[in-house]
């Protein structure tokens, strides 16, 4: 099948309550996740906007199924906070969580924080690539089965299932283990824009979902050359290439219910040319472009077969089809 | 209001902690982490009409002999994120979240606040602790120690850096550039949350030393104290409400509100005998070994915490325990617990339990509502944050039984009049401050 993912950023906006139609709406389309991008300082002058992870963290206990993935950067952001906000986002939203990584490039954004200069991008996903290793630790830092309430012995948890991360990274260290239990997907689904250069190895490495960046109009060959090149580097470091799920992330402005069922058509043939595995929608405007996706695009998806009809499952994972992960502090203990 | 008119006391409820106040022995005892039991007591709290709930926080798991403590409660989720999910579960009630001044940055964490700010419709709080100790640092790239007054300067300059964030945007929608070059921060540039439904968050602090109360009367809206008797209570409020003036403030900009437990029953003989159990519940065995440990500073797991104190004496140098609050004098307190358990015939576990603190409102509804009245009138607080000891029906009682009773005595309200924290605990809006001389 088919995952389809939607870009829901309203520009300007500080009230929940698009944000939490937009989920709605995709969640009845029984879209895999919504994303909503972050930075710091205004998008263009004098804009404002909320914190991404916030904005999901308010529309979880408002829908059951969708997945929410929040941008969350690594170049100002401490990775042991990194860690603990997702991880509660997983809780809060039981299961569903998932981390665009980014990183804060330029000057502007640095004098924001006043702690270091900017620095070229290879150097900040660098760093990107560590942190996103670091927080995959600290999740894997309990075990599943630490809590045990043990009256007799008076033991809350197992402490000999909790972990020292012990983390050295370019210009940070972190010891752990984290102050959250390990979230319920395990670890959270984590996603990487692979389109540039200095990005891609991340992808490779660390995602779960990566997204290239393409026009409608583009050749879809380059599609299959990303994530032909993305799963061939995903294997030379030890990884099943079927565990990265490949999405074209495509803007589009839908205006009639033609325009939605060309979106089906143009879906429809990158998908069964095995150029990827699915689309991240970017809308031009989600109050229009939305309702039109969900309502013209995704009935014909469905009708062709290529897109589920319902949620089987309950889990951001589930949805992607992607497993639990293994913990690897966990000793491989035997099965009886 | 006429000046005559009885003092409402403010109300908040404080989320089970990773201490031994929390029982999770008790089989009614449900998760701490789930999502459930936190929308659980925030609803409770707010069908109390309740000001605020409140989340505590922490950075580094406790430790003990080198080894992660495990016989309290253990881990906990990240405070903003689980306000901000509780601010689409709840419609009315403050939502106040612990994070601290030493492990984080200004634009971030205003960001962050205003954020919460915006989805809640204006009902985030702030707590500010500060931290300096190095065992904490290692899980962040600042790493390292703050001296102690360097952190109170640094949550100060924090603080003040916030609120030049937040008015960086007019109350009509402008954004205008901000600069701040301090001490502890040189930043500058474009702050991109609009001003938030409150102006500023609601800020409370905690500290109780001279410079916390310092700090408090300067820069807090509410003071979260442990002055749980009528007494000690009565001369904190006084010493940081005098302290307001010098600030060009009054009396009512800041709340005092004592963290408090309370314990219910039918009779009083029945709260005393429930009261008697749970402290039980907290100090098990093991638990009360570990007490013993942290006053003794030496290994004790040789001993039976059903038999008496042990005959050696403290090691005044010893430190076990790290992530915790130090406690005073070993020998002193060691020469306190020796007199108590040989004049009442104390095993070690007893006199755990007898010298931890008795719970502060024990008694029937009637009697606890009618003496929380009297702290108020008394002005020994202006409210009180409660501490349940369970997780997540610790405050179900209350406010079946004790609200209703605190409403009849016009002691507290009986409907929320505004939308905003600040409307709850009638603190005035904040000036807008243009930032120029």
């Amino acid at each position: 099948m088919m995952h389809l993912a939607v870009a829901i950023d309203h520009p300007g906006t500080t009230d929940p309550r698009p944000y939490v139609h937009a989920a709605r709406l995709a969640e009845r389309g029984r879209l895999d996740f919504v994303t909503l991008g972050d930075a710091f300082g205004p998008r263009t002058p004098r804009e404002s906007r909320i914190d991404a992870l916030a904005v999901l963290a308010r529309v979880a206990p408002a829908t059951e199924r969708i997945g929410l993935v929040p941008t969350v950067t690594t170049t100002h952001t401490e990775p042991f906070h990194v860690s603990s906000a997702v991880s509660t986002l997983d809780w809060v939203s039981r299961g569903r969580a998932g981390w665009a990584v980014d990183v804060s490039p330029g000057e502007t954004a640095a004098r924001l924080f006043g702690r270091r200069p900017a620095a070229p991008d290879d150097v900040l996903w660098r760093e990107a690539d560590a942190v996103a290793d670091v927080v995959a630790r600290l999740w894997d830092s309990w075990e599943d089965d630490a809590e045990i309430r043990d009256r007799a012995t008076g033991r809350f948890i197992d402490r000999d299932k909790l972990h020292y991360v012990d983390f050295q990274g370019p210009g940070f260290r972190v010891r752990g283990p984290s102050i959250v239990p390990r979230p319920p997907q395990g670890r959270p689904v984590v996603v990487v824009d692979a389109t540039a250069g200095p990005a891609r190895g991340t992808a490779a490495r660390r995602a779960d979902v990566a997204l290239v960046r393409i026009g409608s109009a583009d050749d879809p060959q380059q599609l299959a050359a990303v994530r032909a090149e993305l799963h061939d580097s995903a294997r030379a470091h030890g990884r099943n290439p079927r565990h990265l799920r490949v999405l074209a992330s495509v803007p589009v402005a839908l205006h009639t219910a033609a325009d939605a069922v060309a979106l089906a058509d143009l879906a429809g043939r990158w998908y069964e040319d095995g150029a990827v595995d699915g689309l991240h929608i970017r809308p031009e405007q989600p109050g229009r472009d939305l309702s039109l996706l969900v309502d013209g695009t995704v009935p014909v998806l469905q009708h062709r077969g290529l897109l589920r009809r319902f949620h089987p499952g309950g889990t951001l994972r589930e949805h992607l089809g992607l497993p639990r992960p293994a913990n690897r502090y966990a000793p491989a203990r035997e099965t009886a | 209001m006429t000046r005559t008119a009885r003092r409402q006391m403010h109300l908040a409820a404080h989320f089970p902690g990773v201490n031994s106040t929390t029982v999770w022995q008790d089989p009614r005892s449900g998760s701490q982490i789930d999502f459930s039991s936190f929308e659980h007591l925030a609803r409770t709290a707010e069908r109390g009409l309740f000001d605020f709930f409140f989340l505590a926080e922490g950075l580094r798991l406790r430790e003990h002999k080198g080894r992660i403590h495990d016989l309290d409660v253990v881990g906990r989720p990240e405070s903003i994120t689980v306000l901000s999910a509780l601010a689409a579960v709840t419609e009315r009630l403050g939502l106040a979240a612990t994070v601290n001044a030493t492990f984080n940055e200004p634009y971030e964490l205003a960001r962050r606040l205003s954020s919460l700010d915006h989805l809640s419709g204006g009902r985030a709080a702030w707590n500010v602790v500060t931290s300096s100790d190095a065992f904490t640092g290692e899980n962040f790239r600042r790493g390292g120690y703050l001296d102690r007054a360097d952190r109170y300067t640094r949550a100060a300059e924090f603080v003040a850096t916030a609120r030049e964030l937040w008015d960086s945007w007019t109350p009509c929608g402008r954004a205008r550039p901000f600069a701040h070059d301090g001490r502890h921060f040189s930043v500058a540039g474009e702050f991109d949350v609009r001003r938030s439904p409150q102006g500023h968050p609601v800020v409370i602090q905690a500290g109780d030393s001279d410079e916390g109360r310092e700090f408090a009367a300067s820069a807090a809206d509410v003071v979260f104290t442990r002055h749980g008797t009528l007494e000690s209570g009565r001369a904190f409020y006084a010493d940081v409400k005098r302290r307001l003036a010098a600030y060009g403030r009054g009396p009512d900009e800041l709340k005092i509100m004592p963290g408090v437990t309370f314990v219910l029953g039918d009779t009083a003989a029945e709260a005393q005998e429930r009261a008697a159990e749970i402290r039980r519940q907290q100090v098990s065995p093991q638990n009360a070994i570990l007490a013993l440990e942290q006053v003794w500073g030496r290994d004790l797991s040789g001993y039976d915490p059903d038999g008496p104190l042990p005959d050696v004496d403290p090691d005044p140098g010893g430190e076990l325990a790290q992530g915790r609050v130090r406690i005073g004098d070993p020998l002193a307190i060691a020469a306190q617990w020796r007199a108590l358990a040989e004049a009442k015939g104390l095993s070690i576990r007893e006199t755990v339990i007898e010298t931890s603190g008795r719970q502060s409102f024990v008694g029937t509804p009637q009697e606890v509502a009618a003496r929380m009245a009297e702290f108020v009138t008394r002005e020994a607080a202006d409210g009180f944050i409660l501490v349940p000891h369970l997780t997540p029906g610790g405050l179900d009682d209350f406010v079946d039984r004790v609200v209703p009773l605190l409403q009849e005595r016009g002691a507290f309200r009986t409907e929320y009049s505004g939308t905003t924290l600040r409307g709850h605990l009638g603190l005035p809006v904040p000036v807008w401050n243009s930032g120029r001389p």
